[in-house]
């Protein structure tokens, strides 16, 4: 907040480095951020629910994100999606009960040359088929 | 900086580049990354200090084949590697002096290069992103610092107009107008807006920009800056973009180091300065407006226009909006001349395109083209048509505002007339192949999906028509539609288009009318047959079932 001389403009800015460090938004650091920069807490939580991007939930130990842009979604990401869904018994932008993974869906990672593509934890992995998917997924299990 | 120091910094670097001339560039764009290019580059940087080869690796930008990668080219014989390992480093460089081994040699002389016109991308794969004195060495800066010392902005915006350029996000807006208007406009300080939160998804020609020449982006933002008397820029990023807003705060960083950002650039009276915001994951966000809205730390929902940005935009001052690619093709065409740039294209649209083809395609990546080029030369030439076993059905452009193009109009010159013509858009430049696997009825209902929960809900037709519109399509796929669905969503496609507030909602229904008009018997199959040809919807796995 300091960096950006506390102006009000940069809300989006302060929710991306408390997100960054703490993985999510909870109640109390949306509360703090928009005290500190002199925004209602209103307007916080909007943007903060606006964006795709922001979550108010803890995130799981390990985070599995499916791209569902237009070329994954011809090269049948979708159906890895359902796979994924099935194999960790939750939907997409659930965590699993014991908060081991994340299962997100995003709109385009803009790696669409390696259709259908997929995020884990923070490793872009392209041309991903269903064999890869269910092993990378049981290797999480332990 | 004068002109004579940026000579010297342009041919120290070329000086070293001569000493040893011998080059292995690995790409380090984000599609040869995910493959692990870096591991790539360390093995085969270990490997030259190891054998002592006179050689240096380099990091540069995407190579455009991106199907072909990790890809890797060795200068100054300028030969292509493709499907690169970490295992492959040794033979690499002990054989660089001879050809290297067959399974890695890509050639330069299929259409996939030879077809194409690089502006845009003339860097990239050239220059390492991260190293300023790179981009001077080709001629970078010249155009800015040229600029600054000879020209008046007037000049600027003359030879801009001049060069026929238009917006390169997708609506075709002559720039040479809309850099005039922001000029002529009165305020007390002005912004530059550079659009980089590229929503459409199957496309990522703004983010290989980024990453592979960021300061060719900077340099057109500053000389748009000088032309129309901004004192300040921004750059709104995608947050999906980590490698893309590292890569431009380096190059801002270095800009200012080099005095091209700050006070007093180039010892002229002219100040600007940029910086990076990052954008939340909202697709709204790519309309002007909302992304005005979301610069200024609030929720990314567009206003009507009148007032345009051009006159009252970032906190009420005029704005200049551009896309990355309009503000990349800046600098060459100050450099080379509006005339030169004009001559490219086709009658009403000038100059080149980037694509990123993909999908159904067998060369994927990213591409460049003169404007004018039919859909053919694209797909089949540069493309490599669909791979075997399957047939042509449609190409989609524009993304969720755009429309899937039948194989009947392959012979189309691409241009942002005849593609309107046909019901699609030029867009921001995702081209996505489908072969006949695809249901045209899915599709129409993915990217309703897509608008529905794009949409930022603050107009009643955008909100609720989408909605309407993606259960129509619903149950279509699922095959418990009437007849009378067709003409409630036609309907429905019209109110929509005609009456929502932003460019979102107005253009949500053109996958639907676009796929409707030449698919038509389509969607009558899964209505009447309960029947889907491409086996992708459930009431055709019902047909199989009963059947």
């Amino acid at each position: 907040m300091r960096r950006h001389g506390f102006a009000r403009d940069a809300l989006i800015e302060t929710l991306h480095t408390v997100q960054e460090y703490f993985g999510y938004l909870d109640k109390p650091s949306l509360k703090f951020v928009a005290e500190s920069l002199r925004v209602p807490l209103s307007q916080a939580y909007g943007v903060a629910t606006f964006y795709h991007y922001f979550t108010l939930k803890p995130p799981g130990k390990h985070t599995c994100l499916v791209c569902l842009g237009t070329a994954c979604y011809i090269k049948g990401a979708s159906q890895l999606l359902a796979v994924a869904e099935e194999s960790l018994s939750v939907k997409a932008g659930e965590t699993t009960i014991d908060g081991n993974v994340s299962l997100v869906s995003a709109r385009c990672i803009g790696s669409c040359s390696m259709a259908p593509a997929f995020i884990f934890d923070g490793e872009t992995a392209g041309n991903v088929n269903e064999t890869v998917l269910r092993g990378k997924l049981e290797g999480w299990k332990d | 900086m004068t002109l004579e120091e940026l000579e010297q910094i342009a041919s120290e670097a070329k000086a070293v580049k001569e000493k040893s001339p011998r080059e292995l560039n690995v790409c380090v764009a984000a599609g040869c990354l995910s493959l692990h290019s870096d591991t790539i580059k360390g093995a085969l940087e270990k490997e030259v200090q190891r054998t002592g080869a006179n050689c240096r690796v380099r990091g540069t930008g995407c190579m455009g084949l991106c199907s072909l990668g990790p890809l890797v080219s060795s200068e100054p014989d300028g030969l292509l590697l493709k499907n690169v390992a970490e295992s492959d480093a040794g033979e690499i460089v002990a054989r660089l002096d001879e050809a290297p081994p067959e399974r890695l040699r890509c050639s330069r002389e299929q259409p996939f290069f030879q077809r194409q016109t690089s502006i845009v991308l003339e860097n990239s794969g050239r220059v390492d992103p991260e190293k300023i004195e790179e981009y001077i060495a080709a001629d970078g800066y010249q155009a800015l610092l040229h600029s600054l010392t000879e020209k008046a902005p007037g000049q600027i915006v003359q030879e801009v107009s001049k060069s026929g350029l238009r917006g390169r996000g997708g609506a075709g807006y002559p720039t040479g107008l809309k850099w005039g208007t922001v000029a002529k406009t009165v305020g007390v300080t002005k912004y530059v807006i550079c659009n980089a939160d590229e929503g459409d998804p199957g496309a990522f020609m703004d983010r290989s920009v980024l990453e592979s020449d960021p300061h060719r982006v900077l340099e057109g933002m500053i000389i748009a800056g000088y032309a129309v008397g901004a004192s300040h820029g921004y750059i709104y990023v995608r947050a999906e973009y980590p490698l893309a807003i590292k890569r431009l705060g380096i190059a801002i960083r270095e800009s200012r180091r080099m005095g091209f950002l700050g006070s007093q650039i180039c010892n002229t009276k002219f100040s600007f300065d940029i910086e990076i915001r990052i954008g939340g994951g909202a697709f709204v966000c790519g309309e002007e407006t909302a992304l005005i809205a979301s610069i200024e730390g609030r929720r990314g929902a567009p206003r009507p226009r009148p007032p345009f940005p051009a006159q009252s935009g970032l906190w009420d001052m005029p704005t200049l909006i551009n896309n990355v690619e309009t503000y990349a093709n800046i600098p060459t065409i100050l450099r080379r001349g509006g005339e030169w740039y004009a001559s490219l294209g086709s009658k009403k649209s000038k100059g080149t395109k980037v694509f990123a083809l993909c999908g159904k395609v067998k060369n994927v990546g990213l591409i460049e083209v003169p404007m004018g080029m039919t859909l053919r030369e694209i797909i089949f030439e540069i493309g490599g048509g669909v791979p075997e076993g399957h047939t042509f059905k449609a190409v989609q452009t524009g993304g969720p505002s755009g429309g899937c193009i039948p194989g009947q109009f392959l012979d189309l010159p691409v241009d942002y007339e005849s593609l309107k013509e046909v019901g699609s858009i030029m867009g921001s430049g995702g081209m996505i192949v489908m072969d006949d696997s695809a249901c045209m009825v899915n599709v129409a209902r993915y990217f309703m999906e897509f608008c529905m929960s794009e949409s930022c809900g603050k107009c009643i037709p955008c909100r609720a028509g989408t909605a309407q519109m993606f259960e129509l399509l619903t149950r279509m796929t699922c095959g418990t539609a009437t007849p009378h669905d067709l003409e409630l969503l036609e309907e429905l496609c019209d109110m929509v288009s005609s009456t929502s507030l932003c460019g979102l909602g107005q253009s949500a229904p053109n996958p639907v009318l676009s796929t409707l008009r030449y698919f038509r018997d389509e969607y009558t199959e899964h209505i009447v047959q309960k029947r889907c040809r491409a086996g992708v919807c459930e009431c055709g796995r019902f047909a199989e079932v009963s059947a």
